[in-house]
C-alpha cells in the first residue's frame, strides 16, 4: 500500500498521542457529568477547569474568560450574533474582511437580513486588510470588527496588534477568528487589545468537536445555547469532557513546541516554495512570502484546474486542498483568491499545502518533483495552454 | 465520487491532444467556471469523423466526459455524432455525481461546436445542427482578462 503523505493540516490535523492518552480516561473511568454534586462528578469538573487554564494560557488570558463551545464555527457565530443583539443600542455597524472564514461571512450576511450594516474591507495582493481602510469605515454606530488572526486559505497573518489599537481607541468591540492562528503563532489578548477569540481544537492536534470563545471580562455579551448552567450561565450543554481535556493537553503542547515546531514547519514551508517557484514556470505563491503562517504553502499553476490536481495527487498517496470551484461545491472559485485581485481562470488553478511537525523533507520533495510531472501533465491537454504557447506570451 | 470509468477517463484520457488543419474545431465552456473543452474532428468527404482529439481545461469529471465523448464519436458519421446526447456520454461513464452533469453537457456542446465549424467551413447543413450557445471560440479574445 502506498504512504500516506497528508498535507491537509489546515483542513483538520491528527490527535497527538499525548492528547489521546489525556482524553481516554474520561470516556470510561471518570464518564461523571462535572455539574454533578457527588464527589465523582468533581474529578470532571477539576478536569475541565484545568484544560480551561491551559487552553487561557497560550493567549495569555484569564481561564474564566475562556467558554468551551463544539468548535470554531459555533465560537464565531456566537461571537457576532450575541454581540450584534447586546450592543444593538450603540449601534448596528459590524466591520470585517472580505477574506473571512464563511462561519463569519454567512453570519454577518445572516445579520444583514436582521438589520445589521456590515463593512467588508478590501485587501491587497497578499490578503491583507488596510489599516487606513479600517479608520474609515470606523463609524459612531460601529460595534464591532472582526477580522481573523490568519487566514485559513492563503495563511496571511493580518496585522492584529494594529487592529486591536485602532478598535481599542474608538472604544469598538474586536474579535479575532485565530482558528488556523490559535497554536501556530503568538497571541496575547492583552497586548492586542482582543475583546473575542475563536479556537478549535482539531487544528491543533486536538480532537474535532472542541473549541472555545474567549470573551474579555466586562464584554456583555449573553448565552447563545440555552438550557444551564455550565460555562457560567454562558453555553449550556453538558460539558463535552473528553474534548475539553484533550484541547486542553493540546493548547499545553502547543505552547510548549511552538518554537521548534515552528521553526521546522517554516522551513519545509520556504523548501517547498523555493522549489516549485523555481522549478515550475507560470506559478504564483498566494499570500505574503514570509509574513504568513509557518505550515501554510498556497500556489496558483495556471492554465490547469485545481481538482484535477487533487485527484492525481490523490493517486500518489497525497492529501491536499484547492479553492477551485469543483472544490467549493459551487461555479466560484475561492472568495480569498478573487478578493486578492487572481481573475477566475487562475484562481481555479489553486492548491493549498500545510504542513505539520510530522512531514519530512523526503515528502516535501516527493511531492516537488511528482507536482512537475502532473502539472506539465494537465497543461499538455489543456486548451488555455495550447492558447497561450500558440499566441505568444505577451497577453497573460 | 468517481466511478472506475470516469477515473480510466481521467488516468487514460483517450484521444488527448490536438489535429492540424481540422475539418471542424469547437472550443465550449467558461474559464470562469472552471472548465473549458475543445474538440477537432477530421471528417472525411463521406461525413465519417476519422479522427478526433480533445483538449480540457477542467475538473476529474470534465476530462473524462470529454475522453468518453471523443470515443463515442469516433468512426461516426456526422449525423450520428450529432445523436451522441450528454445521457449517453454519462451512461458509458457509468454515471456522475449531480454536481458534474454539466461536464456531460458540456462534452455534448463540444460535439455540436466542433460539427458546427465543420457545417460552416464546408457549407454544409447538418439537419437538426444549431448553432451551440456556448461556443467561444470567436469571443475568447474580447474577453477582459
Amino acid at each position: 500500500m502506498k504512504k500516506l503523505i497528508y498535507l491537509d493540516n489546515a483542513a483538520t490535523t491528527r490527535v497527538s498521542e499525548e492528547v489521546l492518552h489525556e482524553m481516554l480516561p474520561f470516556f470510561r473511568q471518570t464518564y461523571s457529568n462535572p455539574s454533578a454534586v457527588y464527589s465523582f462528578g468533581g474529578e470532571g469538573r477539576k478536569a475541565v477547569e484545568h484544560a480551561r487554564k491551559q487552553a487561557a494560557e497560550l493567549i495569555g488570558a484569564k481561564p474564566e474568560e475562556i467558554y468551551f463551545t463544539g468548535g470554531g464555527s459555533e465560537s464565531d457565530n456566537w461571537a457576532l450574533k450575541a454581540a450584534a443583539e447586546a450592543y444593538s443600542t450603540k449601534g448596528k455597524h459590524i466591520i470585517t474582511s472580505k477574506i473571512e472564514h464563511h462561519a463569519i461571512l454567512h453570519t454577518c450576511e445572516y445579520l444583514e437580513k436582521q438589520g445589521c450594516e456590515v463593512t467588508y474591507l478590501d485587501v491587497d495582493e497578499e490578503g491583507k486588510i488596510s489599516l487606513e481602510e479600517l479608520r474609515t469605515a470606523i463609524r459612531p454606530d460601529t460595534i464591532l470588527i472582526s477580522v481573523m488572526t490568519a487566514n485559513n486559505e492563503i495563511g496571511t497573518i493580518e496585522p492584529i496588534i494594529e487592529i486591536g489599537k485602532i478598535a481599542h481607541e474608538n472604544g469598538v468591540l474586536f474579535h479575532t477568528d485565530a482558528v488556523q492562528a490559535y497554536g501556530h503563532i503568538p497571541i496575547n489578548v492583552d497586548e492586542m487589545n482582543i475583546d473575542m477569540l475563536s479556537a478549535s481544537g482539531h487544528k491543533l492536534n486536538g480532537p474535532k468537536g472542541i473549541g472555545f470563545l474567549y470573551i474579555r471580562k466586562g464584554v456583555k455579551i449573553r448565552s447563545f445555547i440555552h438550557g444551564g448552567a455550565q460555562e457560567r450561565n454562558r453555553r449550556a450543554g453538558t460539558s463535552n469532557v473528553p474534548g475539553i481535556v484533550g484541547f486542553g493537553k493540546a493548547a499545553e503542547i502547543a505552547g510548549e513546541t511552538m518554537e521548534a515546531r515552528t521553526r521546522k514547519e517554516a522551513a519545509l514551508r520556504d523548501h517547498l516554495i523555493e522549489r516549485v517557484l523555481s522549478e515550475i514556470p507560470y506559478v504564483r505563491l498566494n499570500g505574503h512570502k514570509t509574513n504568513r503562517l509557518p505550515n501554510n504553502v498556497n500556489f496558483c499553476f495556471r492554465f490547469i484546474e485545481g481538482e484535477s490536481l487533487l485527484i492525481l495527487l490523490d493517486q500518489l498517496g497525497v492529501c491536499a486542498s484547492s479553492g477551485s470551484a469543483c472544490t467549493s461545491g459551487s461555479l466560484d472559485p475561492s472568495h480569498v483568491l478573487l478578493a486578492i485581485g487572481l481573475p477566475h481562470e487562475i484562481a481555479h488553478g489553486s492548491l493549498r499545502i500545510t504542513l505539520s511537525e510530522e512531514n519530512t523533507l523526503e515528502e516535501i520533495d516527493f511531492v516537488a518533483d511528482e507536482l512537475k510531472k502532473i502539472v506539465e501533465r494537465l497543461r499538455d491537454m489543456s486548451p488555455l495552454y495550447e492558447d497561450f504557447v500558440k499566441n505568444g506570451q505577451h497577453n497573460c | 465520487m468517481y466511478s472506475e470509468k470516469v477515473m480510466d477517463h481521467f488516468n487514460h484520457p483517450r484521444n488527448v491532444g490536438e489535429i492540424e488543419n481540422p475539418s471542424g474545431v469547437g472550443t465550449v465552456g467558461n474559464a470562469k467556471c472552471g472548465d473549458i473543452m475543445r474538440m477537432y474532428f477530421d471528417i472525411d468527404k463521406q461525413g465519417i469523423i476519422r479522427d478526433v482529439k480533445f483538449k480540457t481545461f477542467g475538473c476529474g469529471a470534465a476530462v473524462a466526459t470529454s475522453s468518453m465523448a471523443t470515443e463515442l464519436v469516433k468512426g461516426k458519421t456526422v449525423q450520428e455524432a450529432l445523436k451522441v446526447t450528454n445521457k449517453a456520454v454519462m451512461e458509458a461513464l457509468d454515471g456522475l455525481p449531480p454536481a458534474k452533469v454539466h461536464c456531460s453537457l458540456l462534452a455534448e456542446e463540444a460535439i455540436h461546436a466542433a460539427l458546427w465549424d465543420y457545417a460552416q467551413k464546408n457549407h454544409v447543413v447538418i439537419e437538426g445542427l444549431e448553432e451551440p450557445v456556448n461556443d467561444i471560440a470567436e469571443k475568447e479574445e474580447n474577453e477582459e482578462y
